[in-house]
């Protein structure tokens, strides 16, 4: 690895697994233009610019869309879900404490840092009886929440 | 002409498929050159005569190449494009610009897949990124999954209206004696099929076959020497908005939306006037979202628009008339089939399942997760 040239630049999925083993959930916000990015990446799309900082996020979404990964036997059914965050970019992630089908579009959810055998990563509870970032989907970028 | 488009000026001549099901023993090269020996002899063509070769082979990035040696030729142009299954669309749009400017004059677009016999299994084009893998989505049917469940959400769309399209497809493939699957489905059967993901179930899905398929086309001055009905490319044009489903600005409308307005805009036709319609139907739920995208139905209307058998056998629009990729063949990639079926419709020899009197169609190709689209508009002669 030629890391050493390279210190001060940003190494994505490096810089993103590590704060989320030190318990951090953060992701990368340009300074120039104040908007997140997701997936960590070295650029901001668009503009390109290259001023990427990591922040800690609030950690508050809403379900966007929901699928159940249905197993055979006797492995366990899973859900995917993509999830808008209040700070305005979607991920990919999964929604557990309720069973995989129970998990609805709309849903307000948290983030939690789940301590898995391969690494840390980030999941979703559902927020209790709360509107949680029912604001996200309205706020994110080509986020739109709602019926049109 | 739209665009710089050279509306017209190149056609279709010959169009086949070979070994659609299953054809043990043979490697996806083999089935490629098999159904591209077929295409070019009924244009009255041997390999020789090619000059433009467009071929993008499920594992082999350098297939341009390993398919002119197979040939015996040595091309002046050659196009690996890989757009996923949309990529055959995106060569007919190469392949008209490179004979209008006189580049070349035959082009041969080719694809073929052993994927059932070979691999047994969907043979992804993709590696998955880093920021999904870790959450496990069965690909690709985790993405076209979560579009459907976003489609149903926002306008109601039910899981009796995405097996419609199952349906209708089966129907189509019933009078396609190459169809690997010709036997009854009704809705209910879709719906009592086994969960894969929710909400499709595995009669959602497109099947896993083998199967080749090609294309061959000349300038439009040439065209009547090697074809009765030549199958001009009136329009044609590719869009994309992302790669991941993550980063789909909305799953509910795709890139097919600009594809299709552009590719109309180059032809001069619009959705009122196919008489064909040929959409990359690897799940159910991109029947709906390009019958909405390329503008048969308003948004969100694609569910009811298919109800009631309006695409099957008998209904108003013809679509998927060979049986599509979820009944008759799915070799990983479907796209250049799409082309395939509407060149044989346009020319009259679509056999039973024949849409009388059709002279414009309308071919689809969707490329990675929703992620490339690209829309061709094909005529007959008296179309120009």
């Amino acid at each position: 690895m030629s890391e050493p040239r390279f210190e001060t630049a940003p190494l994505p999925e490096r810089d993103y697994q590590r704060h989320l083993e030190e318990g951090r959930f953060m992701l990368q916000r340009s300074r120039s233009s104040g908007r997140f990015v997701y997936y960590p990446r070295v650029a901001e799309p668009r503009t390109g610019a290259t001023d990427l900082e990591w922040v800690e996020v609030s950690g508050l979404g809403t379900v966007y869309a929901t699928s159940v990964m249905r197993q055979r036997d006797p492995a366990a059914n899973y859900n995917v879900a993509l999830i808008d965050l209040a700070e305005g970019v979607r991920m990919m992630s999964r929604v557990e404490g309720v069973p995989p089908e129970q998990v609805r579009i709309g849903m307000a959810v948290r983030a939690r840092i789940a301590r898995e055998a391969d690494g840390a990563l980030v999941v979703f509870d559902p927020v209790e009886g709360g509107a949680g970032a029912s604001g996200a989907g309205a706020t994110g970028a080509g986020a739109a929440g709602g019926a049109r | 002409m739209s665009e710089g488009f050279p509306r017209g000026k190149a056609a279709i001549v010959g169009a086949a498929t070979y070994g659609i099901g299953e054809a043990p023993g043979l490697d996806s090269i083999d089935l490629a050159v098999h159904a591209s020996v077929r295409a070019l002899a009924a244009a009255r063509l041997t390999p020789q005569d090619v000059d433009g070769l467009f071929v993008c082979l499920p594992s082999d990035f350098l297939s341009g190449l390993s398919l002119a040696e197979y040939l015996g030729i040595r091309p002046k142009f050659t196009d690996n494009n890989r757009t996923g299954g949309s990529a055959f669309l995106s060569h007919v749009y190469w392949a008209a610009h490179a004979l209008a400017a006189g580049a070349c004059d035959v082009a041969l677009i080719a694809y073929g897949s052993n994927q059932r016999s070979g691999a047994g299994k969907l043979v992804s084009a993709q590696k998955q990124p880093w920021f999904e893998a870790r959450y496990k989505p069965v690909m690709p049917v985790g993405a076209y999954a979560l579009a459907a469940s976003r489609h149903m959400h926002e306008f109601g769309t039910t899981r009796e209206q995405l097996a419609e399209v199952a349906v209708a497809a089966r129907g189509w493939a019933q009078k396609n004696p190459e169809a690997f699957m010709r036997d009854p489905l009704s809705v209910q059967d879709v719906l009592a099929a086994r969960m894969v993901a929710d909400p499709l179930t595995v009669r959602d899905c497109c099947l896993v076959t083998d199967g080749a398929a090609a294309i061959v086309l000349t300038r439009a001055d040439r065209a009547r020497d090697h074809c009765a009905t030549p199958v001009h490319v009136l329009g044609c044009a590719a869009a994309t908005d992302h790669s991941s489903i993550v980063a789909m600005p909305d799953l509910t409308v795709t890139a097919a939306a600009e594809s299709g307005a552009r590719a109309y805009a180059q032809a001069g036709y619009g959705p009122r006037d196919m008489d064909v319609v040929e959409l990359y139907d690897a799940f159910t739920i991109n029947t709906l979202l390009f019958l909405e995208d390329l503008g048969f139905c308003p948004k969100g209307e694609g569910g009811r628009f298919v109800s009631g058998g309006r695409i099957a056998p008998g209904g108003e629009l013809p679509v998927n008339t060979n049986g599509g990729g979820l009944s008759c063949v799915h070799p990983g990639m479907y796209g250049l089939f799409t082309l395939v079926e509407s060149a044989q419709q346009l020319m009259g020899q679509a056999g039973e399942r024949q849409v009388p009197g059709a002279r414009l169609a309308l071919a689809h190709g969707n490329g990675g997760t929703l992620s490339s689209q690209v829309t061709a508009i094909l005529g007959t002669p008296e179309t120009l």
